[in-house]
């Protein structure tokens, strides 16, 4: 591994404090995720691709952003591996580089019709921007 | 009793509902929520990694300022946040560290207040068997499916609400208001959440299914405690439709003090 290739893994499992070694890669995570079929990287990629030290991939994948949170995944793990943890601190490691947000508050103003509660614009603003 | 309050900012708006008819109905049952002095916005979502430090800052400040060790919340996301920050404070040095000396608080959260749900207050301190008796519309022949959705349940180690896989706590007040509960399997699945605005048709597949099991059971309403739930549910379904309502409107009407009617 290259210094930086090293310096993003370290920093997805810290901040995740998620360890890929304790998956069996059984797939119950992409079994039960939801937005299974809108994700190029599968929750249990995820979790193969950061031990492998390919962050900068699942960073530049539309997946990240199709993730809802849903903690399927985490609770559901036989292993305890919760790679929906995985899949937050990658995002939140692309959203936080300069000029990075997904979307801006505009963006999601601009999308939001006059029934969408605040708490899907606070959630919104949250994930998507820093 | 009276009981300190966690509103969260949609109940001060489009889920106004949900909240007032809280209030009234929990009124009729002899207890008093009382509205932290100044509260400020959740987040909505829980930050999942532990160097999340500013985001989870109003939480605790919520924690910190409850009475008599324990907090009420109301809408889902409100409980799902502050429950785990929670969490977070008795398990987390570094978080309880760096938080302390951003907030730098006259005297530091103890860590000791109780985060319940409205749906925790009735079961464990009201208890269904005397809401059953003073309910005064009893709900008779209605058949009614709750929708759980995630942040209640999950992860079951934290939020210790009911059963994650199999939940009943909802069902069990259903039949309290003298109505008929039906069980369907999507009743704990995701209906969406925030992805609604990245990609609608990613929400629109998450509520059809959702609702289609619920119909397929023979649900013909359902009802909820979270407000983007409720706005899934009504708004990106695309095949079958059922009316949703908030839980405490359900319990307000079988009470008999309904807002607004
Ligand atoms: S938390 Fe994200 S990755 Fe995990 S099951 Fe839910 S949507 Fe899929
Ligand atoms: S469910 Fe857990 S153990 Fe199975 S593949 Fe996913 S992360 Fe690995
Ligand atoms: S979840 Fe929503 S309504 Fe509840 S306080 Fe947080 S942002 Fe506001
Ligand atoms: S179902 Fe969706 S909106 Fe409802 S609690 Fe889950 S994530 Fe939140």
């Amino acid at each position: 591994m290259n210094n930086r290739v090293k310096t993003l893994t370290e920093t997805a499992l810290l901040i995740s404090g998620v360890n890929p070694k304790k998956c069996m890669k059984c797939g119950k995570c992409s079994g039960t995720c939801p937005s299974y079929d809108k994700m190029e990287y599968h929750p249990h990629q995820f979790v193969s691709m950061v031990e492998k030290g390919q962050i900068e991939k699942l960073m530049n994948s539309a997946s990240i952003y199709y993730c809802l949170s849903c903690m399927a995944c985490v609770e559901r793990c036989p292993r305890g591996v919760e790679p929906g943890k995985l899949v937050e601190a990658v995002r939140l490691m692309k959203i936080r580089q300069q000029d990075a947000n997904h979307k801006n508050g505009n963006d999601i103003a601009r999308i939001a019709d006059e029934n969408v509660p605040q708490q899907l614009l606070m959630a919104a603003m949250r994930k998507y921007r820093k | 009793m009276i009981y300190s309050y966690y509103p969260g900012c949609t109940l001060k708006d489009r889920a106004k509902q949900l909240d007032l008819n809280a209030r009234t109905a929990l009124k009729a049952m002899g207890i008093e929520l009382k509205e932290l002095d100044a509260w400020q916005c959740c987040g909505a979502v829980y930050p999942q990694t532990s160097d999340e430090i500013a985001s989870r800052l109003s939480a605790v400040r919520a924690l910190s300022d409850a009475e008599n060790g324990k907090l009420i919340t109301l809408c889902s996301a409100c409980h799902h946040v502050i429950k785990r920050t929670n969490y977070d404070w008795l398990k987390d040095e570094n978080f309880r560290t760096k938080a302390t000396n951003y907030l730098k608080p006259e005297v530091p959260y103890d860590g000791s207040t109780q985060v319940i749900h409205v749906l925790e207050l009735i079961r464990d301190e009201i208890g269904f068997e005397n809401l059953k008796k003073m309910v005064v519309n009893p709900l008779t022949g209605r058949k009614i499916g709750a929708f759980y959705g995630c942040m209640v349940l999950r992860p079951g180690k934290t939020l210790a609400f009911d059963d994650p896989e199999n939940p009943t706590i909802i069902e069990q007040f259903i039949e309290a208001l003298g109505a008929t509960a039906v069980t369907y399997p999507y009743r704990n699945e995701c209906c969406g959440a925030y992805v609604a605005l990245e990609d609608k048709s990613a929400a629109e597949t998450q509520v059809d299914r959702a609702l289609n099991s619920a119909v397929k059971a023979g649900c013909e309403e359902l009802i909820t405690a979270c407000p983007l739930c409720l706005y899934n549910l009504v708004h990106n379904a695309t095949a079958n439709k059922l009316p949703v309502k908030y839980f405490t409107e359900l319990l307000a009407e079988a009470l008999g003090v309904k807002e607004g009617e």
